[in-house]
């Protein structure tokens, strides 16, 4: 058996048994880096020597019997904007180009805490925002399945490496569909879950009321045993949440009795028929497995966008302050005082994408416009989180596509923001209501690319979602590139 | 006629709370350290750092609102404070705009004709200070300390209800002793853990609407600010007399030039774009939270004042000083529950203990010795082991610090010589030396024998007790 073909839990078990090293699993890896990086860059760093380091470093503990946990041994790939003492976190951004943290997020302790090896750090959307990896400043990735299309974002590159096995799963991060949208587009299982599930200490903040870090994976096990890993009450990060975190234990094959509700307006216009069809006969397995379905009418989901630029961006505007060129990061060259140094290091330190989000955040903020924008935008979070409340006092989940498409040609979205942001709408509502979301992949459109089914539970009801993505990845089967490829 | 003016002031009164760490972080607050010795990822402001209320900051903030009759916000949120500058990492404050803890308070002060007068409290918030700019000169660079980034203030603003310098300084007085008094800050204007900025207008007697004000910073001392609120005041009187307008701007005073300037005036006045900080969760007050912060209120003044009248036998003067300061009073108080009596506590505070403080310019807080160390010395002058003027000599040790009264006496000495036989044979030897002395006191000047005496404690290295060379000497003469 060719080690890739492992799931990250697989691969765990194998090397637990003697039948795979560390080492191995991750020269494997490496090896597969070497064929396919040149052609995807889904990596800003990668760290062979300190990952063939830590690999024999776990070796021994597993040995020892030290390390039993199901991702000891595991090779995974970091979302470039958690901080990794010592090595390069860059946010994809020229401003933070040269910034190597002094600590680790707490995410990836407890990732180093379970045995994972760490590859390096894959790229993103700069400082998260976007949806393609296009507005990287170390370029685009590209999608494995066709290299003539993005792989989404703005967790584009943990989610192509998951795709292309130059990883066995990654972590990324979601403030409007980060991982779930990438993870459709590139056909992995990508989790967001209830904001303060996972601390964001060390997640580099771009709407600190949104973000979440979550898995991206081959398949839901991984998935729910990442989270399992990941997810921790912090008391370093306030708005962390101390719950249940027993999330593999909802790994059952059966959803009789489940009752799914699909938002009759998330299936008219703007969405792509292959798209609709696959979501809706992934309905349909759920139904036959003994889910009950129905429609119905969710409110305020045409709210959702504009309430959600308005919230990120204020937030940003004021998180990405701190990128000055005073204490780290990008400083310009030769500057006379201390306000044109501020001007010349952000102004070249920042892409387009990131300065007009400022630049709207700065707006939404500034005296006079504060309560008819970033004040009403938090009115009208509310009401979503209540509208989706009501939804959850009838139904266990809802279940709808993740993205309005498959993955677009790359350059057909930077030049149209308005339309790249629209593509967010099935995403950006559940971070507005602060709810775990998961994408699992459920077919492909007519051009081979993958397609992911999103389903959405009530605040702390991972469990739930996990169940019936499991059950149905149980009746649809295998899917993967490499399946595909045949290998 | 000239005509009258009224002076209208309000304060904005920062303070520095006695944590052991900072707001948002575990850091030390501990004035000095090596620069950026005492920080962290928090109050450095590195990226994907988050903040954490340290809770003793709340505490503190709701025990200073309870002390100022203020209304408690039960449901609270931080705002953060947008602008640039490289003394505040994130390029962002940690403060409270809309939501302040702090409501609707009041302080009584007195005023110069003795009468009392209600100072409004507009607003307490609690906020995180900034590090601090260094300039290098040889270097032509400027480098940033952020040991003080993070450590806890509190804004206290008050009502523009003062009208003179002397309410300012009653009202800072009064501030002052209800914050020591509850040991949230030791309140120092010159270290500036207390710091005030001065808000003044000034309008017509009997004007309803209030003229332009000016703010007033860098005042550091009682002094500087009473100057400052003269200056200004005059100021803004002549430029009205003038037909000129008063310009609503931000002024610096500058100490030594006993003058102030423009620092920034309100149309270059900053857009903070305020709004709640996402990474920290509302305050909640509870009612459990606020009772249980005002059973630990501490006797305030007022209440110690009558206390230490009805309880010790102590002028009235002794216990206006002693309780003008929460060191004073707990010094007071703990040396006489080991046992020295009130009077005699009170004398060594009021006498060579204010002489000292006066003579090392230290205030009341910088205080080392202990009530031990005091009711120890107190002891040993009873029970006439050693004589006052040794016992000053002992105190000014114990005052510098380090010294155990009853070990200095020992290896120094110091005990007075209470061996009559030896002390009789000195004073002999003394009479016989000094004829003259001898002669006058015989001719009826009572003095002399004070030379006689003074020789004596001379010889006996200032180990006798005077009263008893009086005796002895009585005896031979």
């Amino acid at each position: 058996m060719n080690i890739l073909d492992y799931t990250a839990v697989e691969l765990s078990a194998a090397i637990k048994k003697g039948e795979v090293t560390v080492a191995q699993a991750t020269q494997a890896v490496l090896d597969q880096i070497e064929k396919t990086e040149a052609d995807l860059n889904c990596y800003v760093t990668l760290d062979k020597e300190g990952a063939l380091a830590q690999a024999d470093d776990i070796q021994k503990k597993i040995d020892a019997g030290e390390l039993t946990g199901p991702l000891a041994g595991v090779p995974v790939a970091i979302k470039d904007n958690m901080c990794t003492e010592g090595m390069l976190t860059t946010c994809s951004s020229k401003i933070l180009g040269n910034f190597i943290p002094t600590y680790t997020a707490e995410a990836v302790i407890n990732l180093q805490k379970a045995g994972a090896v760490i590859l390096g750090k894959t790229n993103m959307d700069e400082f998260a925002m976007g949806s393609t990896t296009e507005t990287s400043a170390f370029g685009p990735t590209k999608n494995p399945w066709d290299t003539e299309h993005v792989p989404g974002g703005s967790s584009g590159g943990s989610a192509a490496a998951v795709a292309a096995d130059e990883c066995f799963y990654a972590l990324g991060s979601d403030t409007g569909g980060s991982i779930r949208q990438p993870a459709s587009y590139c056909g992995v299982v990508g989790m967001k879950p209830t904001y303060g599930t996972v601390s964001r200490y060390g997640l580099i903040a771009y709407g600190s009321s949104l973000d979440q870090i979550g898995p991206l994976a081959k398949n839901v096990t991984d998935c729910a045993t990442v989270l399992e890993a990941i997810a921790s009450h912090d008391l370093k990060d306030s708005t962390s949440v101390e719950r249940k975190t027993d999330f593999t234990s909802a790994l059952v094959d059966d959803v009789k009795g489940m009752k799914i509700g699909i938002p009759r307006s998330y299936f008219g216009n703007g969405l792509d028929a292959d798209v609709k069809e696959k979501v809706l006969a992934a309905a349909r397995v759920l139904e036959e497995k003994g889910a009950i379905v129905e429609e119905f009418d969710l409110d305020l989901v045409e709210y959702a966008i504009p309430t959600y630029y308005t919230i990120a961006d204020a937030e940003a505007s004021s998180n990405l302050e701190r990128f000055d060129g005073v204490k780290y990061g990008y400083r310009a060259e030769d500057c006379e005082e201390l306000h044109q140094m501020y001007k010349r290091s952000r102004s070249q330190g920042f892409g387009p994408e990131v300065k007009r989000r400022i630049m709207l955040g700065s707006f939404v903020l500034s005296s006079g416009y504060y309560d008819a924008y970033y004040l009403k935008a938090l009115r009208v979070k509310a009401l979503i989180k209540k509208s989706f409340d009501d939804a959850f006092a009838k139904y266990d989940m809802i279940l709808g596509p993740c993205a309005p498409t498959t993955a677009p040609r790359l350059g057909s979205s930077l030049s149209d923001p308005m339309k790249m942001y629209l593509g967010d709408i099935y995403t950006i509502s559940v971070n507005l209501a602060g709810l775990p979301g998961i994408s699992v992949p459920c077919g492909v459109d007519k051009n081979g690319l993958p397609i992911g089914l999103q389903l959405i539970g009530d605040c702390f009801e991972e469990k739930k979602l996990i169940q019936a993505a499991y059950s149905y990845e149980q009746a649809r089967g295998k899917f993967s590139l490499r399946a595909k490829e045949g290998k | 006629m000239a005509k009258q003016y009224e002076t209208v002031i309000g304060l904005e009164v920062h303070v520095e709370l006695a944590t052991k760490t900072k707001i948002f972080c575990g850091c030390s607050t501990a004035f000095g350290g090596a620069p950026n010795s005492h920080t962290c990822p928090v109050c450095t402001g590195m990226p994907g750092s988050l903040p954490v209320l340290n809770k003793q900051v709340l505490q503190y903030a709701i025990a200073v609102g309870l002390a100022t009759n203020c209304d408690i916000t039960r449901n609270g949120k931080f705002d953060r404070k947008n602008y640039f500058y490289p003394d505040n990492p994130q390029n962002y404050q940690i403060s409270q705009l809309y939501l302040p803890i702090c409501r609707n308070g009041y302080v009584e002060i007195e005023t110069e004709d003795g009468g009392k007068k209600k100072v409004g409290i507009h607003e307490i918030h609690m906020e995180e200070d900034a590090g601090k700019l260094i300039h290098d000169e040889w270097e032509d660079a400027t480098l940033v300390d952020y040991n003080r980034s993070g450590v806890p203030l509190i804004e206290i603003v008050s009502e523009p209800d003062m009208r003179s310098a002397d309410e300012v300084i009653a009202y800072l007085e009064k501030l002052r002793l209800l914050i020591q008094y509850l040991g949230a800050s030791d309140c120092k204007l010159q270290e500036g853990s207390m710091r005030a900025d001065v808000n003044l207008s000034v309008r017509e007697a009997g004007a309803s609407e209030f003229g332009t004000r000016t703010e007033m910073k860098n005042l550091n001392s009682f002094k500087a600010i009473a100057h400052a609120i003269e200056g200004e005041k005059a100021r803004q009187i002549d430029l009205i007399e003038s037909g000129q307008k008063v310009v609503q701007e931000t002024r610096r005073w500058d100490d030594t030039k006993e003058a102030s300037y423009a620092m920034r005036s309100k149309e270059d006045a900053q857009d903070y774009r305020y709004f709640p900080d996402p990474d920290l969760v509302p305050i909640v007050v509870s009612e459990e939270m606020i009772d249980a912060i005002r059973k630990e209120q501490p006797e305030f003044r007022e209440e110690k004042m009558a206390r230490y009248k009805e309880e010790y036998d102590i002028p009235d003067y002794d216990i206006d000083i002693i309780t003008n300061t929460k060191r004073m009073a707990d010094l007071f108080e703990q040396t006489v529950t080991l046992g020295a009596q009130p009077k005699k506590v009170s004398n060594w505070l009021m006498g060579e203990t204010l002489r000292l403080l006066k003579e090392r310019s230290m205030d009341p807080e910088d205080i080392r010795f202990t009530p031990d160390e005091l009711s120890s010395l107190i002891a040993m002058v009873d029970k006439k082991e050693i004589n006052t003027s040794v016992a000053k000599e002992v105190f000014e040790a114990m005052f510098d610090g380090g010294v155990d009264p009853a070990k200095y006496v020992e290896e120094k000495g110091l005990k007075t010589v209470h061996d009559e036989g030896a002390l009789r044979k000195t004073i002999e030897e003394v009479v016989a030396n000094n004829p003259q002395a001898v002669d006058d006191y015989h001719n009826g000047k009572e003095k002399a024998i004070g030379a006689l005496v003074g020789q004596t404690m001379k010889a006996m290295k200032g180990k006798a007790d005077p009263s008893l060379i009086n005796q002895i000497l009585r005896e031979i003469l």
